[in-house]
C-alpha cells in the first residue's frame, strides 16, 4: 500500500497545482448553479415549470461536475503515459494495481471538494442546509467512481489531445443530456428516457435528489445501478491498463 | 560475479529484428558502454534488459535471476534514467526524490544523500518544469539512484546539453564506478572513451565488439576513438 500512497500524493500534488483543472472543476459548475437559477427566478409562477428550483438544480449540477473528474483522470494519466517518467516507473516494482489506486484515489477528495463548494453556492441560492447534504455527497461517491474509472480507460487508450476531446467536450455534453440535470428526460421521449435510465448518469441525479429530499427509501433502486456501473467499469479500467501495461 | 549475461537475445517487431542474437555479459560494478548510430538496437537491448520490452528469443540472467521468469525479483534492484527527462515536471526536486524512494522503499535519508551528493541543494524547492536541461538530467539521475539500485542504465544521459553540463554529469557517472554496475548508451564517443571500463559497439541490431577503449582501437588499428568507431560500427573491423 505504501507504494500505492506514494504515487496517489504524487498525483494529488499534480492536479492540485494545475489551477486550470481545479479553477474549470469548482468554479463551472457554481456558474452553471447561478445562471440556472437567475433563469429560475425569471420563469413566470403560471409557467409551473420547476427544473431549475435550487433542490431539483443543485443535486443535479452536482453530479455533472463530477463528469469532470473524467477529465482530471485522463489528463493525468495520458500526460504520465506520453512522457518518460511512465517509463520509469514501468521499471519500479509497482503493480497495475498500484497504478490504478494511485490515480483514483486523489480524485475522490476531489471529487467530495467540488460538491462541497457546490453544495454552499447552492445554500446560498436558497438551498436549505440540511443533514441530507451530507449523505447527498456519500450517494455521489460511485458516480464519482464511474468517471474516475472513465477517465481512466480514456487516458490509457487515448492521447492527452484526444482525451481533451473526448472526456472535456463529448462527456460532459452526454452527462448533462443523459442526466436530466436541468431539463426533464420526458421531453426527449420515452424511448430515450428509458436509454439514458440504462446509463448511470440519470439514475445518479435521482439518487442525489432523494437524498436532498430525504426520501431515503428512493435512493438504493437508483444507487444500484450506478454502483454496478462503478464496478464494471473500475473492472475494466483496470484491465485495459494492465494489457497496455504488460510487456510487449 | 556478472551482473547481466544475455544468450541470443533477440527483439523483433514485426519483418524488423531490432537486436539480434545478442549475447552480452557485463561484470558487476562495471562502467559498459553501448555505442551504435540510430537504430543499431541500444535503446531496445536496454528496455529488453530492464523489463519494459519482452524479448522476441534468447534468454538473459540480471543480477542472477532469469529476466523472463523473475522479473519481479529484479525490478527492486534495478533503475532506468530514460533517454528523455524523465521527471514529474509539477514536484519539486526534493519531492521528485522522496516519490521514487517511496516507491522502492528505500531508506528516506537517502534523499538528503542523493540532494548532497548530486548537488541538488540550491535547486531542491523548485519544481522540476522549472529546471534547466542539466538540472533536470542531474535530476532524473539523481532518482534513479535514490532507490540505491544493484545495476543502473543511463540511456543517452548527456543527450543535447551543453560542454559544461556535460562535464558535470561526467563527474556524476564516475563517481558511481566500482559501487554499481552501470549501462551507459551514448552519441558521444569521448564520452565512452573517457567513462567506461569496456564498450560495446552494436550496428544493425548486433554486437560488432566488445573490449576496453584500448582493445577497441587496437582491433580498429587505429588511435582515434572516433575512427576506430566508423570502422567498427560501419563493419571494417574484423
Amino acid at each position: 500500500m505504501k507504494r500505492t500512497f506514494c504515487f496517489a500524493k504524487r498525483n494529488l500534488k499534480e492536479i492540485v497545482r494545475d489551477p486550470i483543472s481545479v479553477g474549470f472543476g469548482i468554479v463551472l459548475p457554481i456558474v452553471l448553479l447561478i445562471l440556472l437559477s437567475i433563469i429560475n427566478s425569471n420563469i413566470p409562477k403560471e409557467a409551473q415549470e420547476n427544473m431549475f428550483e435550487i433542490r431539483l438544480l443543485a443535486p443535479g449540477i452536482s453530479v455533472f461536475g463530477l463528469s469532470f473528474i473524467a477529465l482530471f483522470a485522463a489528463l493525468l494519466l495520458s500526460k504520465d503515459r506520453e512522457s518518460s517518467f511512465m517509463l520509469r516507473l514501468y521499471t519500479s516494482p509497482m503493480t497495475g494495481g498500484n497504478f490504478i489506486l494511485g490515480y483514483a484515489l486523489p480524485l475522490l477528495p476531489m471529487g467530495v471538494v467540488q460538491l462541497i463548494f457546490c453544495f454552499a453556492a447552492a445554500i446560498a441560492l436558497g438551498l436549505p442546509f440540511s443533514a441530507n447534504l451530507f449523505v447527498c455527497i456519500a450517494v455521489c461517491v460511485p458516480i464519482m467512481v464511474v468517471n474516475i474509472a472513465i477517465g481512466l480507460i480514456c487516458g490509457t487508450l487515448l492521447n492527452e489531445k484526444a482525451v481533451g476531446g473526448l472526456c472535456g467536450a463529448l462527456l460532459t455534453n452526454v452527462t448533462a443530456w443523459l442526466s436530466g440535470c436541468w431539463f426533464s428526460l420526458d421531453l426527449l421521449g420515452d424511448g430515450f428516457r428509458k436509454f439514458a435510465y440504462i446509463l448511470p448518469f440519470a439514475n445518479a441525479v435521482d439518487a442525489a435528489r432523494a437524498a436532498v429530499d430525504g426520501s431515503y427509501a428512493d435512493i438504493p433502486g437508483k444507487l444500484w445501478v450506478v454502483s454496478a456501473w462503478a464496478a464494471g467499469l473500475t473492472a475494466l479500467a483496470v484491465v485495459i491498463f494492465t494489457h497496455r501495461k504488460k510487456l510487449k | 560475479m556478472n551482473a547481466i549475461e544475455t544468450k541470443r537475445l533477440t527483439k523483433r517487431f514485426g519483418m524488423v529484428t531490432a537486436v539480434d542474437a545478442l549475447d552480452l555479459t557485463v561484470r558487476e560494478g562495471e562502467l559498459f558502454s553501448l555505442l551504435g548510430v540510430n537504430g543499431a538496437g541500444k535503446t531496445t537491448t536496454i528496455k529488453m534488459l530492464s523489463g519494459l520490452l519482452k524479448p522476441t528469443d534468447g534468454s538473459a540472467r540480471v543480477l542472477g535471476h532469469d529476466l523472463l521468469t523473475e522479473l519481479p525479483a529484479i525490478k527492486p534492484l534495478l533503475a532506468v534514467s530514460p533517454q528523455e527527462t524523465a521527471v514529474a515536471p509539477n514536484l519539486t526536486v526534493r519531492e521528485n526524490l522522496e516519490l521514487i524512494a517511496g516507491i522502492y522503499n528505500s531508506d528516506p535519508k537517502r534523499v538528503q544523500r542523493m540532494i548532497d551528493e548530486l548537488g541538488l541543494k540550491e535547486a531542491e524547492k523548485f519544481k522540476a518544469k522549472r529546471l534547466s536541461g542539466g538540472w533536470q538530467r542531474r535530476l532524473s539521475i539523481a532518482m534513479a539512484l535514490v532507490s540505491d539500485p544493484k545495476l543502473l542504465f543511463l540511456d543517452e544521459p548527456t543527450l543535447g546539453l551543453d560542454v559544461l553540463a556535460r562535464r558535470e554529469l561526467w563527474q556524476v557517472i564516475e563517481s558511481l564506478k566500482g559501487k554499481v554496475t552501470v549501462i551507459l548508451t551514448t552519441h558521444y564517443l569521448e564520452e565512452a572513451e573517457a567513462l567506461s571500463d569496456r564498450v560495446g559497439v552494436m550496428n544493425g541490431g548486433k554486437l560488432k565488439i566488445t573490449g576496453t577503449p584500448r582493445e577497441i582501437l587496437d582491433a580498429a588499428g587505429t588511435e582515434n576513438f572516433e575512427e576506430a568507431f566508423i570502422r567498427l560500427a560501419g563493419g571494417e573491423a574484423k
